[in-house]
C-alpha cells in the first residue's frame, strides 16, 4: 500500500512537471499580451491613464467625397469597422454557399476520390497567401486575363479591381478552404442510416436535406463560419492590393497605425476589435449550443 | 458510390476557382518579358534571377530555421501539456486550461500579432534596448500560435487510449516515466506526429504574426514577398510560388505514398497474427 502511494505521488509530479512549462509559457505569451493590449490602449504616450484612444475611434471624422463629388463628414473608424462587417460577412457567406454543396459532393464520394479532393482543397492552402491575392490583382486588371477572356468571348470588359467585389472575391478565395473543411468532417462522420430511415418514413430529398443533413452538419457549418469570418473581418493584406488601398478595412487601420508608431491608437483598435469579436463568438456558441440542445 | 453529373461538374468548377489563379502563376514564372498578363515566350530567365537572389535565398533559409524550431519545441512542450492537462483532476483547472489554450485559435491574427509586440516592445523598453525584436521574439510568437494546434491534436488520443494500459504497465513494475516512454507516447504517436506536421505547416506560411514581431535584421520569406509585392512584382515571385507549390505538391504525393504503405503493413500484420491466432486453436 505504501509503495503504490509512493508511486502516485511520483505520477502526480510528474504530471505537474509536464504542465508546468506550457502553464508559464500561456501565462506570459498568451495572457499577458493581452493585457497589454488593454494597458496600451486604456494609455498615452507617457503611459498615463487615458480614455481618448477609446473615444478616438468612435468620434474621429474625416470628410469623404461621395459619388456625386460633394464631400461628406464620416465617423472615419466607425464606417471603416462597418465596412470590414460587411464585406466579411458578405465573404462569409458566399464560402457557406459555396462550400455546403461542395462538402456534402465529397462526403458523398468513394473514399479514395474524397482522400484526393480533400488534398486537392488543402494544397492552395498551403500556397503563400500574399501569392495567391497578387495573382487575383493581375487576374482581374482592367487589362487582366479576367478581361481578356471576357473579350474573347465577345463581352465587354468590366472594372472591377480596386472595387468591393474584388475584395469579396480575395477573401472568399483565400478562405474558402476554411468553410469546406470543418463541414466535409461534420459530414464525412454522418450516420447514413439517418437519411435512409427518413426517405423510408417518406420524405423526400428537401425534406431530407432540410429536416436530417443540415442539423446533423450545423457543428461543421458554424466553425466554417467561424474560421472564415475572424480572417476576413482583420484581413489587411487583401484590402490594400486588390482594393487598391481605397477601401481600407479595420486590419489596415491597425497595421496603419503600428506602421505610424501610434501603438496605443493601434493597440485601441486592436482592443475593441477583440472585445467585439469575443461578444459575437458568445452569442454565436450560445446560439450553437441551443441548437444542438433541440 | 459514383457522382452525379451534376455533382461532377459542380466539383470541377469549384476545382477551377481554386486552381486557376495557381496556374497562372505556373505559366507566368515561364514568361520571357516581365508582364504578368501577356505571355509572349517561354523563357527561364525568371528562375535563374531567383538564384541570384541572394535576400529570397537567406529568406528561405530564415524560414526553415525557424519552422524547424518553432515545431520542435512546440512539439515537445505541447505534447507534454496535453498529458497534464489529460490528467487534471479539477474541473476549474481543466477549463482555464482549455479556454487560455483557445485563445491563440480564436484570436484573430493580427490581435496575436499585435498583443505580442506590444509586449516585446515595451520589455525591450524596460531593458533600455532601441529595438527588442529579433530571431527570439519570433521564435516565441511562433511557439505560441503553434502550441494549441499540437494540444488539440495531441489530447483526443490520450482521451481514446485505454486507461489500464500505463497502469498496467506500472503494476507489472514500471517506473511511471518509463511506463509514459513505453506504453503512452506509441499509443498518442500519431498525434504527436500531426501536431507537428501542423506546426511546422502553420510557421512556414505565417505571414501577419511574423509581420509584427519580427526584427529588421531577420526576414522570412512570407514578409520577403510582402516586401516584394510592395513594388512592382516580376515574375521571379511567380518563379518562387512555382517552386513552392511543386516541394507541396511532392511532399503530399510522399505522405499519401507512407501513408498507404504504413496502412498496407499494419493490415498485413493484422492478417498474420489471425493466420497464427487460427493455427493455434
Amino acid at each position: 500500500m505504501k509503495n503504490k502511494n509512493a508511486v502516485s505521488k511520483r505520477a502526480l509530479i510528474i504530471q505537474r512537471m509536464c504542465l508546468a512549462p506550457y502553464s508559464v509559457w500561456a501565462a506570459l505569451f498568451i495572457v499577458v499580451p493581452l493585457l497589454f493590449v488593454a494597458y496600451y490602449a486604456f494609455t498615452d504616450n507617457s503611459f498615463q491613464f487615458t480614455f481618448s484612444n477609446i473615444t478616438r475611434f468612435f468620434t474621429a471624422t474625416s470628410s469623404i467625397a461621395d459619388e456625386n463629388g460633394a464631400a461628406r463628414e464620416v465617423r472615419t473608424y466607425l464606417l471603416i469597422f462597418m465596412r470590414s462587417l460587411k464585406l466579411a460577412v458578405i465573404s462569409t457567406f458566399i464560402c457557406l454557399l459555396m462550400g455546403y454543396p461542395a462538402a456534402y459532393i465529397i462526403s458523398k464520394a468513394s473514399s479514395r476520390v474524397q482522400s484526393i479532393l480533400i488534398t486537392l482543397i488543402m494544397i492552395p492552402m498551403w500556397m503563400n497567401f500574399l501569392i495567391r491575392t497578387y495573382a487575383w490583382m493581375t487576374i482581374l486588371q482592367d487589362t487582366g486575363i479576367f478581361n481578356s477572356m471576357l473579350g474573347l468571348i465577345g463581352l465587354r470588359p468590366v472594372h472591377i479591381i480596386g472595387t468591393e467585389s474584388a475584395v469579396v472575391i480575395g477573401m472568399v478565395y483565400d478562405y474558402f478552404p476554411y468553410m469546406i473543411l470543418p463541414i466535409y468532417s461534420v459530414m464525412a462522420k454522418m450516420d447514413e442510416k439517418l437519411i435512409e430511415a427518413a426517405r423510408d418514413l417518406g420524405c423526400n430529398p428537401f425534406g431530407v436535406l432540410r429536416r436530417v443533413i443540415w442539423p446533423l452538419s450545423l457543428p461543421g457549418v458554424f466553425s466554417g463560419i467561424t474560421m472564415v469570418l475572424v480572417p476576413s473581418i482583420s484581413t489587411f493584406y487583401i484590402s490594400q492590393k486588390l482594393g487598391n488601398g481605397k477601401f481600407y478595412l479595420i486590419g489596415d487601420a491597425i497595421e496603419g497605425q503600428y506602421v505610424a508608431n501610434n501603438l496605443h491608437f493601434a493597440a485601441a483598435i486592436a482592443f475593441i476589435l477583440m472585445v467585439i469579436l469575443l461578444a459575437c463568438m458568445a452569442v454565436f456558441q450560445r446560439a450553437a449550443n441551443r441548437r444542438a440542445a433541440v | 458510390m459514383k457522382m452525379k453529373p451534376l455533382a461532377r461538374f459542380y466539383t470541377a468548377l469549384v476545382m477551377i476557382f481554386l486552381f486557376a489563379p495557381i496556374a497562372i502563376l505556373l505559366v507566368f514564372s515561364f514568361n520571357e518579358a516581365k508582364s504578368l498578363s501577356v505571355f509572349s515566350g517561354f523563357s527561364l530567365y525568371w528562375y535563374r534571377e531567383l538564384f541570384r537572389d541572394s535576400d529570397t535565398l537567406g529568406a528561405v533559409r530564415n524560414t526553415l530555421v525557424l519552422a524547424v524550431s518553432a515545431s520542435l519545441i512546440s512539439t515537445a512542450m505541447g505534447t507534454a501539456a496535453a498529458v497534464g492537462i489529460h490528467k487534471l483532476r479539477s474541473k476549474y483547472l481543466r477549463t482555464l486550461m482549455d479556454t487560455v489554450t483557445n485563445i491563440p485559435m480564436i484570436n484573430p491574427d493580427i490581435i496575436t500579432g499585435i498583443s505580442l509586440m506590444l509586449m516585446f516592445v515595451f520589455v525591450g523598453r524596460l531593458f533600455g534596448a532601441a529595438t527588442s525584436l529579433s530571431f527570439w521574439t519570433m521564435l516565441i510568437a511562433h511557439v505560441t500560435f503553434c502550441l494549441p494546434y499540437v494540444i488539440l491534436q495531441v489530447l483526443p488520443k490520450l482521451q481514446q487510449m485505454d486507461k489500464s494500459l500505463p497502469e498496467a504497465a506500472m503494476d507489472l513494475g514500471c517506473t511511471p516515466l518509463r511506463a509514459f516512454f513505453k506504453v503512452e507516447v506509441p499509443e498518442i504517436l500519431p498525434g504527436i506526429v500531426t501536431g507537428l506536421i501542423m506546426a511546422f505547416t502553420l510557421s512556414l506560411d505565417d505571414f501577419v504574426i511574423s509581420y509584427f514581431t519580427a526584427g529588421n535584421g531577420f526576414q522570412t520569406l512570407p514578409i520577403r514577398i510582402y516586401n516584394m509585392t510592395k513594388k512592382t512584382v516580376t515574375p521571379k515571385m511567380y518563379a518562387l510560388a512555382t517552386i513552392i507549390f511543386f516541394v507541396i505538391l511532392a511532399l503530399l504525393l510522399l505522405s499519401n505514398l507512407t501513408d498507404s504503405e504504413s496502412a498496407e503493413t499494419v493490415r498485413k500484420a493484422r492478417e498474420k497474427r489471425k493466420a497464427k491466432k487460427e493455427k493455434n486453436t
